[in-house]
């Protein structure tokens, strides 16, 4: 089943590209749909032989490449990903869900038949997996493109470079870089926004705070995460211990530095009982000094 | 002091006017989402006039003063560093042609002049020593273009922050040689000290009149108590050897405890140069662009050698930081690389403190609270 990574050969033949979806929202597809020209291009340098939200379907088909959207979360889908992954050369797993579990690993934290049982009046009928899973934990990867959903510019790039039998770029800085390179000013210094970037992978082009708003982690860890202490320096900055947890309890809470840190605020916010997951966060801004102003114009 | 003339208030549109007719692209510091940036500025009136700004370790907010200043306030996050050693940049393209062979293109270099209005003395003391890096025998093409064309308007610091110390590396908070003019702000107006022939030419053409003996002695007095304004300094000029001997202090690893690695601080110091290189390639293969864009010392790449991290953790990459800037510039630039902005105080977003630290490695006794910074609630 193991397959070794290596790049798909070019010449003979044009390289198949799949598109697969486990437990998702397709938002992923979708920003593989958007691409507009360039997934014009794309259909040129590859033959689509299945991509469900571009109307091909034959989710049989062998690839060479093959996208993988979405988390294992059902018994059907831990069957399936085997299939897919016998039948490809290279897996991208693409988005939140795919390398990490996404929003729907909220319930690793908690007692999922609990859950069930509490939402579904017949919770026999549901088959799910007691914890949503990153496509990683099941095959072997042989790229991992996070974000949610993941960036249309980002996936294109990895393919660019399969194409060309170079490996594609990773990348590994913080939020933070990116942010600074586009001159961004801080709204974590000028505003005690309880951002994530500092602990975030790019990949966004530092998204949220270029809108004066606080990165709430989609893109997941970035390498050397200091989880822990940037989840103090909230604390510092006047999140009580359930808002300090729920920063890390979004999209990438199943990705391990979030889901520790989110269990352990969890654990420091009782005796007072927890909120279900998932509920809004309600993370406020520290208070204002007084006199102080937040922006001109 | 040397002679200075005198800019009244109310004139000042005048310079703006003056070098936008002299063919100048015109920046200066303007207000913009909580701060002070450096942009377009063509208009007097959209200086931050009336502006101030409290900093503190991880913390910037601005205030509304309600006085008729325009400079009463120390800087924010950037100022000359982006406008000369850009954070992204092309370098070079390579092209395929149809024959099957690769050409590789240099990137134009379009370079206008730019007047900066509004510099202060940190950025200028900075600014000398990118030049070291960037401008020397073996000139970074875009860099030395855009610095060809840079006409710089210093203004004298009479507000610094409470994270400033450039009175202890000795780069401030008065303009020195580094500026084409120097500007002194008084309630009144402004006092003009032209210092090169551009300078010269462009004050020549200013309403100016000679300022007075009291203008004068106002303005010295203003620069003096700024001075003794700052609280921060680092334990010495030079610090290399002290650093280099204390290469295993415990304070590395307590600093390792509350440093995020994110960058920052490198990312807001006007001296820190450090750059990756990427290829953009177009999806047809037909050519790709080589980008150079703004790294750090905090960034796992940054230390990355065949099949190993030389610097794996916040650890050594916060070592790396600290004994580059405050003691390995010594050898390669002939000084410390470190002007006393505060930049990297303010503008960490958990407020680690650059000279307490080095004080705590150095061996020297900090006051009680000064230790980790104070940080401000914020
Ligand atoms: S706004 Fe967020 S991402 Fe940007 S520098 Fe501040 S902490 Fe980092
Ligand atoms: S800034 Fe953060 S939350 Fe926003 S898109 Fe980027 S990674 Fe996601
Ligand atoms: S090390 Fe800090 S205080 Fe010194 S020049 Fe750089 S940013 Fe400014
Ligand atoms: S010292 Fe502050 S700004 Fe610099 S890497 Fe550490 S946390 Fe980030």
């Amino acid at each position: 089943m193991t397959m070794p990574p290596k790049p798909p050969a070019i010449g003979a033949r044009r390289p198949r590209l799949a598109v697969h979806k486990f437990s998702s929202c397709d938002g992923c597809q979708l920003s593989l749909l958007n691409a507009g020209e360039s997934l014009l291009a794309l259909a040129e340098r590859v033959d689509i032989v299945h991509f469900a939200e571009a109307g091909i379907v034959d989710e049989h088909a062998e690839a060479d490449i093959a996208l993988v959207e979405g988390s294992i979360s059902t018994p059907e889908e831990q069957t399936r990903i085997q299939a897919v992954r016998s039948r490809s050369r290279w897996i991208l797993s693409i988005g939140a869900c795919a390398t990490a579990g996404g929003p729907q690993a909220l319930r690793n934290l908690g007692d999922s038949a609990d859950w069930i049982a509490s939402v579904y009046r017949r919770p026999d009928w549901i088959s799910a997996l007691p914890a949503s899973s990153a496509i990683g934990a099941h095959v072997p990867v042989e790229l991992e493109l996070p974000g949610c959903p993941v960036s249309t510019e980002q996936v294109l790039a990895a393919l660019t470079s399969l194409l060309a039998g170079a490996a594609p770029l990773t990348e590994q800085d913080k939020v933070c870089l990116e942010c600074k390179r586009r001159g961004q000013v801080c709204v974590l210094v000028t505003k005690g926004e309880p951002c994530l970037g500092p602990v975030t992978v790019t990949g966004c082009g530092a998204l949220c705070p270029g809108l004066g708003r606080d990165c709430y982690g989609c893109y997941g860890p970035a390498e050397n995460p200091e989880v822990a202490t940037l989840a103090e320096r909230f604390g510092d900055l006047g999140l009580d211990a359930h808002a300090v947890a729920r920063r890390f309890m979004y999209q990438q809470s199943g990705a391990q530095p979030f889901h520790r840190a989110a269990r352990d605020w969890r654990q420091r916010a009782r005796p007072a009982a927890p909120p279900a997951p998932g509920a809004e966060s309600g993370a406020a801004p520290g208070p204002q000094p007084d006199g102080s102003t937040d922006s001109h114009d | 002091m040397t002679s200075a003339s005198f800019l009244p208030r109310d004139r000042l549109q005048a310079l703006f006017d003056r070098l936008r007719e002299q063919g100048y692209r015109c920046v200066g510091p303007r207000v913009r989402d909580g701060t002070v940036i450096y942009d377009d500025l063509t208009d007097a009136a959209n200086l931050p006039v009336g502006i101030g700004a409290r900093q503190a370790p991880g913390s910037y907010r601005l205030t509304h003063e309600g006085h008729s200043r325009c400079f009463a306030w120390a800087n924010g996050p950037q100022a000359l560093k982006p406008l000369l050693f850009a954070p992204r940049e092309s370098l070079w393209r390579a092209v395929r042609h149809d024959d099957g062979r690769m050409r590789f293109e240099p990137t134009a270099q379009q370079s206008r002049q730019l007047a900066v209005v509004g510099v202060r003395a940190c950025d200028l003391a900075a600014l000398t020593l990118q030049d070291a890096h960037f401008a020397a025998d073996i000139a970074d093409a875009g860099y030395a273009s855009r610095r060809g064309g840079l006409l710089l308007i210093g203004v004298d610091c009479t507000h610094p922050a409470d994270t400033c110390f450039c009175a202890s590396t000795g780069d401030g908070p008065g303009i020195g040689s580094g500026a084409d003019i120097a500007l002194s702000e008084l309630e009144s107006g402004f006092l003009v000290r032209p210092n090169s022939a551009a300078g010269a030419l462009l004050c020549d053409a200013l309403p100016l009149r000679d300022a007075s003996d009291d203008e004068l002695y106002t303005a010295a007095a203003e620069l003096e108590s700024a001075r003794s304004k700052q609280h921060r300094r680092l334990p010495g000029r030079n610090l290399r050897d002290a650093l280099f001997a204390n290469l295993d202090h415990p304070r590395w690893n307590d600093v390792a405890g509350r440093c995020l690695s994110c960058g920052n601080c490198v990312a807001v110091c006007p001296t820190c140069f450090c750059s990756t290189e990427r290829e953009e390639a177009a999806f047809d293969g037909s050519e790709s662009t080589r980008v150079r864009l703004w790294d750090s010392c905090f960034s796992a790449e940054h230390s990355y050698l065949h099949g190993r991290l030389l610097r794996p953790d916040t650890r050594t990459r916060y070592r790396q930081w600290l004994t580059h800037k405050l003691g390995g510039w010594h050898d390669q630039y002939g000084r410390s690389g470190c002007v006393g902005c505060g930049r990297c105080i303010t503008w960490c977003p958990v407020g680690i403190d650059i000279s307490a630290e080095a004080a705590a490695i150095c061996g020297e006794t900090v006051e009680p609270g000064e230790a980790r910074g104070t940080r401000e609630g914020s």
